[in-house]
């Protein structure tokens, strides 16, 4: 593992306690981003992406969560084993964050002047007076015009897609080293998802910054980040450099994935899909989570749940892996 | 050959919040659908393309145009005229929670409209209702089970299996699969491939996603504030597009190839209010291309090859 790590997620498994007892969501899931780098997190509904981020933030809340295993070193620091205090020190300073919903995410009541001054009246220990021409600043750095009158405006008064350029703004106005964008353009239409990856990709070269960006669009993936982890059921089954793993994918999910989007598919022909459905977590049993939807699936794979195995160019857990 | 559907001049106008104006949902919008053809209608949120899907079957009443259903005007039928005629058009809508009754198992879900029509001996319907069940792909077994019990994609097939009992001749998919993960949405577009085929079905194929309708549609209508700004064969629309804002939908979406990253023609700003609309081009304060006559004329739909698009520069666009 390179020491250079700005956050290296080590062995995190995440439970929730549930009227039907502890269930395990997030299983021994590991991996590392550079400062300066991106790493897309994707899968699908349920793979337990957005509970690594949120537990990577510390923003869920234990009980019913709970953390049963693994280290989150941020710049050295073990955020697994950092108080609530410690964590909102870091929170909208050294790491920033955008959901995919910012109409919940923001504050109705607050003016978006309010609301993107805050980090820094709590980080800096700035006054509202003096933000202002910092927080003009920053709503021009993320694209919104007529900055001196959108301060005045509540969110209510925006779309969608200022909305969420209001979010980023909140997000880097303390100048981050970390972004953790979940879901980031979901919500919006498709014209409106094409300027803010666009913002993403400008302010994470302007700014230098690491971004972990989590989603479930493969496409999004392949313009934005240098390396994937591709997550199912709870684990990291495949990771590498997103070149090599959408040219040549091992792990048979992550060929699934990729040839069943009917962005890839030719016109009229039958899509690939993979048959069944994802288990619900306390459903996985033991073995591979996938090999009751696998092609290749192997006896083997029924009992054993394959580690991350280094297989040409990147990493799949797979007993029996796509050539 | 008599068209399967036909709009013509199909509007549809609310009063504006402000109790003045005119919210043109729908504007003036005219289509066909040939027999067993595929229409896809994409545009982004609030371009009045599930309005014009239920105005297509009067769930919502036009305030101006013709539907033509086999040359049958049905605007003009009666309540209890257009009642029957539904069985012949049926809707599947996006999310197949919201649309399914909690309270009913799946097989009396799927066998309401049975009910409602009358048709067949109980006895009959049972067995009717066991063949869709296998029909759509769900397992015999959950007949007696009831829709919080199953997943998204299991939902959207019981959804199709309600919407065909009544064997129609034209289905209207509102966003079938966007509520869908991407593995489970290739299952159910192959299902509904598989079942236009055996069925003889015709589809009109609402949707946001482009690559979903280029994948499904023989024809494309793309809409923006209420009016078709380009229709054609899906090849032309979606492979040669005529329209700027074509143009600028096709390019928002990113390639799933890190190696052919694209730089993307950006529109500027966001749709506007339809309460709102510029005069001339509706488009034309995020056009690229704008000119003086856009902001002044708003231009016909103009035949360009194979489509048709409404743009005073089509030839150059």
């Amino acid at each position: 593992m390179s020491e250079h790590a700005l956050l290296r997620v080590d062995g995190l498994t995440v439970g929730f306690s549930t009227e039907q007892g502890p269930v395990r969501v997030v299983e021994d899931v590991s991996f590392e981003l550079k400062a300066g780098h991106t790493l897309g997190l994707v899968g699908e509904s349920g793979c337990g992406k957005s509970v690594t981020a949120q537990t990577i933030m510390r923003l869920l809340p234990s009980p019913p969560s709970r953390i049963d295993a693994g280290r989150i070193l941020f710049d050295g620091k073990d955020l697994a084993a950092a108080t609530q205090r410690e964590m909102q020190k870091i929170r909208g300073d050294r790491i920033g964050m955008v959901f995919q919903e910012p109409m919940t995410s923001l504050n109705p009541t607050l003016r978006i002047g309010e609301q993107i001054a805050e980090p820094l009246m709590l980080h800096r220990g700035q006054r509202r007076a003096e933000a202002d021409e910092q927080v003009i600043g920053v709503l021009k750095q993320v694209g919104i015009g007529n900055a001196e009158r959108r301060l005045l405006q509540y969110p209510h008064e925006l779309s969608g897609g200022l909305r969420q350029r209001v979010m980023i703004a909140m997000a880097i106005i303390c100048k981050p080293k970390l972004l953790i964008a979940d879901e980031p353009t979901t919500a919006l239409d498709v014209t409106i998802q094409a300027q803010i990856m666009e913002l993403l990709k400008a302010l994470q070269k302007e700014l230098g910054l690491a971004v972990l960006l989590i989603t479930h669009d493969l496409g999004m993936v392949a313009e934005m980040c240098e390396t994937i982890a591709v997550m199912y059921a709870g684990r990291i089954v495949e990771t590498g450099r997103t070149v090599d793993v959408f040219a040549n994918p091992h792990h048979p999910y992550t060929y699934g994935l990729l040839t069943s989007s009917p962005r890839r598919a030719r016109k009229g022909e039958r899509l690939p899909s993979i048959p069944g459905l994802v288990p619900p977590p306390g459903a996985r049993g033991q073995g591979c989570s996938f090999a009751a939807r696998c092609p290749n699936v192997l006896e083997r794979c029924r009992i054993d749940a394959p580690p991350l195995i280094a297989l040409g160019k990147d990493a799949a857990a797979c007993w029996n892996p796509v050539p | 050959m008599t068209p399967l559907l036909e709009a013509r001049g199909l509007s549809k106008f609310f009063p504006a919040r402000d109790g003045k104006g005119l919210v043109r949902a729908v504007n003036d919008v005219s289509l066909s659908l040939a027999e067993g053809e595929t229409l896809g209608i994409v545009g982004e949120s609030g371009c009045g393309k599930s309005t014009l899907a239920r105005m297509l079957m009067r769930l919502i009443e036009p305030s101006g145009g013709k539907v033509l259903f086999h040359g049958e005007d049905l605007l003009s039928l009666s309540r209890a005229a257009m009642r029957q005629k539904r069985r012949d058009i049926q809707i599947v809508f996006q999310d197949p929670y919201a649309s399914l009754d909690p309270r009913m198992n799946i097989a009396q879900i799927i066998a309401e409209p049975l009910d409602i029509h009358g048709i067949g001996s109980t006895a009959e319907r049972a067995a009717k209702v066991k063949d869709l069940i296998a029909l759509v792909g769900l397992d015999p077994a959950s007949a007696t089970r009831y829709p919080h019990e199953f997943s998204g994609g299991q939902r959207q097939r019981i959804g199709i299996a309600r919407a065909i009992a009544l064997e129609p001749r034209l289905l209207v998919l509102d966003e079938p699969v966007s509520a869908l993960d991407v593995s489970i949405q290739s299952q159910i577009l192959n299902l509904l491939d598989d079942l236009k085929l055996r069925l003889r079905l015709s589809y009109v194929f609402i949707s946001h996603d482009l690559s979903v309708v280029q994948h499904v549609s023989d024809r494309v209508a793309v809409m923006y504030l209420g009016r078709i700004v380009e229709e054609g064969p899906a090849d032309a629309v979606l492979g040669e597009p005529k329209h700027p804002y074509t143009q600028a939908l096709i390019s928002a979406i990113p390639e799933i190839d890190p190696t052919r990253r694209k730089t993307h023609v950006l529109l500027p700003g966001d749709p506007p209010n339809p309460e709102d609309v510029p005069p001339g081009c509706a488009f034309n304060p995020r056009c690229p291309i704008a000119q003086e006559i856009c902001r002044r004329d708003e231009p016909p739909l103009r035949s360009s090859g194979a489509s048709r698009a409404r743009c005073h520069f089509v030839d150059e666009a």
